[in-house]
């Protein structure tokens, strides 16, 4: 039943490029795009317990080290080569307040942060072109085939998308994901059976907040120009909810989440200009009635 | 014969209240310990200052010998040192079986090799042969969060000893465990005690399973070491009954 759907569901991925236009091409990328920096909170968050509200940032970062490389002439791998270092470095180190405090106060601090990147992406103009934005993003070409056409492009997403599944699929089954797993439901416990929970702390926010990083060297070619506003806040808080609506902690949440925050909108659309209400009225119901999200509900409907 | 744990005053207040008062005593290699006293008495309080979950005011913890002040719980762990809390504490959304193997992953080998090594970090075999020592067998594969109050107990207890701790301590094991489990549970404790010569201290408030498993018993009240003595010794004890009974 379960390799069914998933043969089922890889099958529409490879398939629904070839019957779409050009902005549902778009969307789907962006669906792509989305649930990477997603499945990389949803390790932070969903695995680890360890909430952050800088998610968009990470994004923000791998888009402008993306933007700023591919402009001056360097291929996109060295993009993410750097903008994995970076994440993981910022990421471990964002970690440290995560060990003196949880919960709220850490949204806090990750909150903080986020407000920090977004200033400087926007007032460094000599590195970020501030406001302006920078504009005339590549696309990559890979061993002579090139990505600039959409449904190249998004192939090449959904490429990276696969990467990233299965190299998580083997951390969240390895002892570190079960590691995480005690982390986030009784860090004292695990501690005392020999758990370094500090490490795998810092290790949580470090690994998800780099394919935060990877996603936004897919975000920046994808969208050709980017700038500021498009990593603030809101992104953070759009992560974070494809991550709860999906379903925190289950490894396909990310996917159906990103599908909800990035596709949903536009199939609501036939409901005039109160689209955006009705989806909203959605999503507040599930988190009321269903808080483990979408999985959870199907979960407890399945087992019944 | 050699002290594996070595306490040496120690003390710790929470504002004006002296939980612990100056408590020294030692722990010999192969007996187990009985620690008892009435509520409030410190005895939780002292388990957190020797294992790291709480720094201690004033005072010293030694193991075999070498100070262990400051060292994390974690590190302690991997010195062969292991614990169980007072309230029941299994990872709900874990199977039996992988409590019982992370419960015995992080005591050796490097971070690196539990990423890229075996799912089970090579503990698959220990953890069943655990459950099959603790009577869990039905229940390796449900999650310990479906097991009853006195199974999860007895999970709590097998993952004290997965990394083959040489000293365990375990704070309140027989609490809300039915009798019949309770006496599986003695015998568990008393097999583990002869065959790896492991030692334990136990704090525990019900008395006939104190009695009948301990060797040595320590009574606290007051945050201080009021009694010491054989179970015969520290029941005849006009100061214990004064303790307990009285004011």
């Amino acid at each position: 039943m379960k390799k069914a759907l998933l043969a089922l569901f890889l099958v529409i991925l490879v398939a629904v490029p070839f019957f779409l236009k050009p902005y549902g091409l778009y969307l789907i990328s962006l669906w792509v795009v989305m649930t990477i920096a997603a499945i990389g909170l949803n390790l932070t968050l969903g695995y680890a317990g360890q909430i952050s509200l800088a998610q968009g940032s990470f994004v923000g970062i791998g888009a402008y080290t993306a933007a700023i490389l591919t402009t001056h002439g360097w291929p996109l791998w060295s993009a993410f080569l750097l903008a994995i270092a970076i994440s993981l470095v910022i990421g471990w180190v964002l970690g440290y307040p995560a060990l003196r405090v949880q919960h709220h106060y850490l949204a806090f601090v990750t909150l903080s942060f986020a407000t920090l990147v977004y200033l400087v992406m926007r007032n460094e103009e000599w590195l970020t072109k501030g406001v302006y934005g920078i504009s005339g993003i590549p696309r990559p070409e890979l061993f002579g085939w090139s990505t600039r056409g959409a449904v190249e492009f998004y192939f090449f997403c959904l490429g990276v998308l696969a990467l990233v599944s299965a190299a998580t699929w083997w951390l969240v089954r390895s002892p570190w994901g079960r590691a995480f797993t005690a982390l986030r439901e009784n860090s004292i416990r695990a501690n005392s059976l020999g758990v370094d929970t500090r490490r795998y702390t810092l290790m949580a926010f470090a690994i998800g907040s780099a394919l935060g990083g990877i996603s936004g060297v897919l975000y920046a070619p994808l969208l050709q120009f980017i700038e500021p506003n498009a990593f603030a806040l809101g992104l953070s808080l759009s992560l974070l909810l494809m991550v709860m609506v999906g379903g925190s902690g289950y490894f396909m949440g990310p996917f159906l989440g990103a599908a909800v925050s990035v596709l949903l909108p536009e199939w609501t659309r036939f409901t005039g200009n109160l689209y955006l209400i009705y989806y909203a009225l959605g999503v507040m119901a599930l988190m009321a009635f269903c808080p483990t999200g979408l999985l959870g509900l199907g979960e407890r409907v399945f087992k019944r | 014969m050699n002290s594996v744990l070595q306490v040496r005053d120690v003390a710790k207040s929470f504002g004006g209240i002296h939980a612990v008062n100056g408590v020294s005593f030692d722990v010999r290699e192969g007996e187990i310990l009985g620690l008892i006293g009435p509520n409030g008495s410190g005895k939780s309080t002292l388990f957190n200052c020797i294992l790291g979950q709480l720094t201690p005011t004033a005072g010293e913890v030694r193991i075999d010998g070498k100070p262990i002040t400051g060292k994390r719980p974690c590190e302690l762990n991997r010195l062969g040192v292991g614990r169980t809390f007072q309230l029941l504490q299994v990872f709900p959304q874990l199977t039996v079986r992988e409590n019982l193997v992370l419960a015995g992953q992080e005591h050796q080998g490097s971070m690196w090799s539990r990423l890229i090594g075996r799912r089970d970090a090579g503990q698959g075999a220990a953890a069943d042969r655990m459950i099959e020592f603790f009577r869990l067998s039905k229940l390796a594969e449900e999650k310990a969060g479906a097991l009853s109050y006195g199974q999860q107990k007895l999970l709590d207890v097998a993952m004290a000893f997965m990394a083959g701790p040489r000293l365990v301590l375990l704070d309140e094991p027989a609490g809300g465990v039915n009798p019949t489990m309770l006496s599986g549970l003695r015998e568990r404790l008393r097999e583990i005690n002869a065959k790896d010569h492991a030692t334990f201290v136990v704090i525990e408030h019900n008395m006939e399973f104190v009695m009948s498993l301990c060797t040595r018993i320590l009574v606290l009240a007051e945050g201080r070491i009021i009694a010491e003595g054989t179970p015969e010794q520290v029941r005849g004890n006009p100061a214990v009954i004064e303790a307990y009974l009285g004011g």
